[in-house]
């Protein structure tokens, strides 16, 4: 086991390595133009072009100038030229509002997922099933953010009765909180809720030609503890492993639905920063929402090893 | 079934017997019935445009007066807000309305946006599949250092949510433009979200190609290639590559419908399709502003998206059902899932 973590942990310092690179590419080498004009976004005077160019160094060697951006986002002193503020400091902010927002569609999102994968499942080919295909496949379909109009314009200004999203403080009512936070999780998690129900309903039917189910049966134990205990418990391995995944990666669809109920989180200081045209805003949220994606990944993926050895040998045997 | 299986497989070639296949699914076939429809639909902006509306997707009306069912109206009134949907009332013009301020005409910026949409779809689908299919080739057929190389860069891109990636790439070169050689792109340019979007997606389809080129290579008629003294390129491409034409095709869909979604995403957050271009996406933007005096105006581009979406997607799963029944190859293999068990070595 200790092996198995320190590998996946030099493993993790490489990858976070090369996606700061890649992201210090993205932003101040690929694109065919001044990077301190850029930077400076719309408030570019000559003589603050002229005071980046100083203060980020692009007129030193590329490995300098990706030290420096290094340097500037995460010792904190990354200011965004545009709204003249500290951006580490907005984003640190940010982070319960997007939290509360993520995690509580996470929840959602398992729990529907889960049942209507397993009801479809056990009842393949009724009327039960067709109907959670068709809003599975429906909700994969949906863009975020036309879903998120037709609850504002039907839920919310027609018929008022959920307010329009905004962040309240957990701390401050929980039940308020609650209650500005549920159209935004139900818009972050449906496509999560129809794409999960899908994978553990062809995962469950597969699981059910196996020959410890006929085991299970034999020994006569009935249809409901054979399909939770058994058929369940093993197809939802692979749900476990693509939660780690999209939780991590969530932050994306935050930015949509944090801009769209705009709740002051991470997604809509993003938002408003990509309606701004500002930049190092951009910079610093890509490559920590880069970086907690890795860190998380490797951290489910120690729990998994811990869970099941199989994992940490198949690794060094491959 | 079996039965049936053996009787058809009597010598007829596999796109034979898939056609059969998708010739039975009406599901299938019903929404790719829908799709072309919606492709039609957009094909014929032009002629709506002139010879319907009499205006272009761009064209201002701010300050005229458009003569419904016999009754002048202004086409944007005092406030600001723009006229409803008037349908046939004018003879085809503003038959959806116009869209805002500037008074454009809404139903032909549908049209022309919805060709953007399904182009910038279909072009970084193609960017995708052709990226991913050359480095899954690559990466399987050397193995080794290549495979090293080409998997560890996949891993780097896969870190980066794909929206954060998008996002990255769409605003820096949005702003700045990209040069590649001789080949100059601005900022407004519509191919650069088809790039970044190609791009992105390309991950999620190399790896799992990559798992089946890898026990590909391990069989018999590979190995009969290089006792002919095939070379590289022609095991690559004259053996391997056909064998993954059904698992390509379907993959091209299922990407269609992902990368339209980006799309709309991106041009909606402002770093994909850029002003004065048209997509759905920029249109439920600019429709935002208006939720409440003119929900039409968001909830109409929306509602073409998810159908074009929707039909691609139920097109694509029917597509991969008649290729390939027993196939691993889900819905679910572009969500990043581990390959299928079997084709990993």
């Amino acid at each position: 086991m200790g092996r198995f973590v320190l590998r996946r942990l030099v493993g993790m310092v490489a990858v976070l390595f090369a996606v700061s690179v890649l992201t210090f590419l993205i932003f101040n080498v690929i694109p065919n133009s001044d990077p301190a004009q850029r930077i400076a976004g719309k408030a570019a005077t000559p003589n603050l072009i002229a005071s980046i160019n100083e203060e980020w160094g692009f007129d030193d060697s590329l490995p300098d100038q990706y030290v420096t951006m290094m340097k500037k986002v995460f010792s904190g002193d990354l200011v965004s030229y545009f709204a003249r503020e500290n951006v580490d400091e907005r984003i640190i902010e940010g982070i319960p509002a997007t939290f509360s927002l993520c995690l509580g569609a996470a929840v959602i999102w398992m729990f529907f997922g889960i049942l209507f994968g397993y009801l479809s499942s056990v009842m393949a080919g009724s009327l039960l099933d067709r109907a959670l295909t068709v809003f599975a496949v429906a909700g994969i379909s949906v863009p975020v953010f036309g879903l998120a109009a037709i609850f504002l314009i039907y839920l919310t200004y027609k018929t008022e009765i959920f307010p329009s999203g905004e962040y309240v403080e957990f701390a401050s009512d929980p039940l308020e909180w609650a209650e500005h936070l549920i159209l935004p999780w139900i818009t972050l998690a449906i496509v999560y809720v129809g794409f999960y129900s899908r994978v553990l309903r062809s995962n469950m039917l597969d699981a059910m030609n196996e020959d410890y189910v006929r085991t299970a049966r034999a020994k006569g134990l009935g249809e409901r503890q054979v399909m939770s205990r058994h058929v369940l418990r093993n197809s939802l391995a692979p749900i476990i492993t693509l939660f780690g995944l999209d939780f991590g990666a969530l932050l994306g669809g935050a930015i949509l639905v944090e801009g769209i109920f705009n709740i002051n989180g991470i997604g809509l200081y993003a938002f408003e920063s990509l309606k701004n045209v500002d930049l190092p805003p951009i910079m610093a949220i890509v490559l920590f929402g880069a970086f907690f994606v890795v860190l998380f990944n490797t951290l489910v993926d120690i729990a998994y090893a811990w869970l099941d050895p199989r994992v940490r040998l198949g690794d060094s045997a491959s | 079934m079996a039965a049936e299986a053996n009787a058809e497989a009597a010598g007829d070639s596999p796109w034979l017997l898939a056609w059969r296949r998708l010739r039975r699914d009406r599901v299938g076939l019903g929404f790719l019935a829908l799709f072309v429809l919606i492709v039609v639909f957009v094909l014929a902006a032009p002629l709506w445009a002139n010879q319907v509306a009499h205006t272009g997707p761009n064209k201002t009306h701010t300050l005229e007066k458009v003569e419904v069912d016999g009754e002048q109206r202004e086409v944007v009134n005092r406030e600001g807000k723009p006229i409803g949907p008037v349908w046939l009332g004018a003879g085809g013009k503003f038959f959806l309305g116009a869209d805002g301020r500037l008074g454009r005409d809404e139903m032909v910026r549908l049209m022309y946006g919805g060709r953007v949409s399904l182009f910038i779809g279909f072009a970084s689908a193609l960017i995708t599949l052709l990226l991913a299919t050359v480095l899954a080739l690559l990466a399987g057929y050397y193995r080794g250092w290549a495979d090293a190389v080409i998997s560890r860069g996949l891993d780097v891109v896969w870190a980066f949510p794909v929206m954060l990636l998008a996002i990255a790439l769409g605003i820096s070169l949005a702003v700045g433009g990209l040069q590649i050689g001789p080949l100059h792109l601005s900022g407004g340019s519509i191919w650069i979200p088809i790039l970044v979007i190609g791009g992105v997606s390309v991950p999620y389809i190399a790896r799992p190609l990559r798992g089946q080129v890898l026990s590909l290579r391990e069989k018999e008629f590979v190995e009969a290639a290089v006792a002919q003294g095939a070379g590289p390129l022609r095991i690559m491409f004259g053996e391997l590559l056909p064998n993954l034409t059904s698992t390509i095709i379907v993959f091209f869909t299922l990407t269609i419908a992902n990368n339209m979604l980006l799309e709309a995403a991106l041009s909606f957050l402002g770093v994909g399709v850029q002003a004065p271009t048209t997509s759905w996406g920029t249109m439920i933007a600019g429709g935002f502003d208006l939720l409440t005096s003119a929900p039409l105006l968001t909830i109409v581009p929306s509602a073409m998206i998810f159908l074009t979406v929707l039909s691609v997607n139920v097109f694509g799963d029917s597509l991969r059902e008649a290729l390939d029944p027993n196939s691993k190859l889900r819905l679910e293999a572009r969500a990043g899932l581990p390959e299928p068990e079997g084709t990993a070595v």
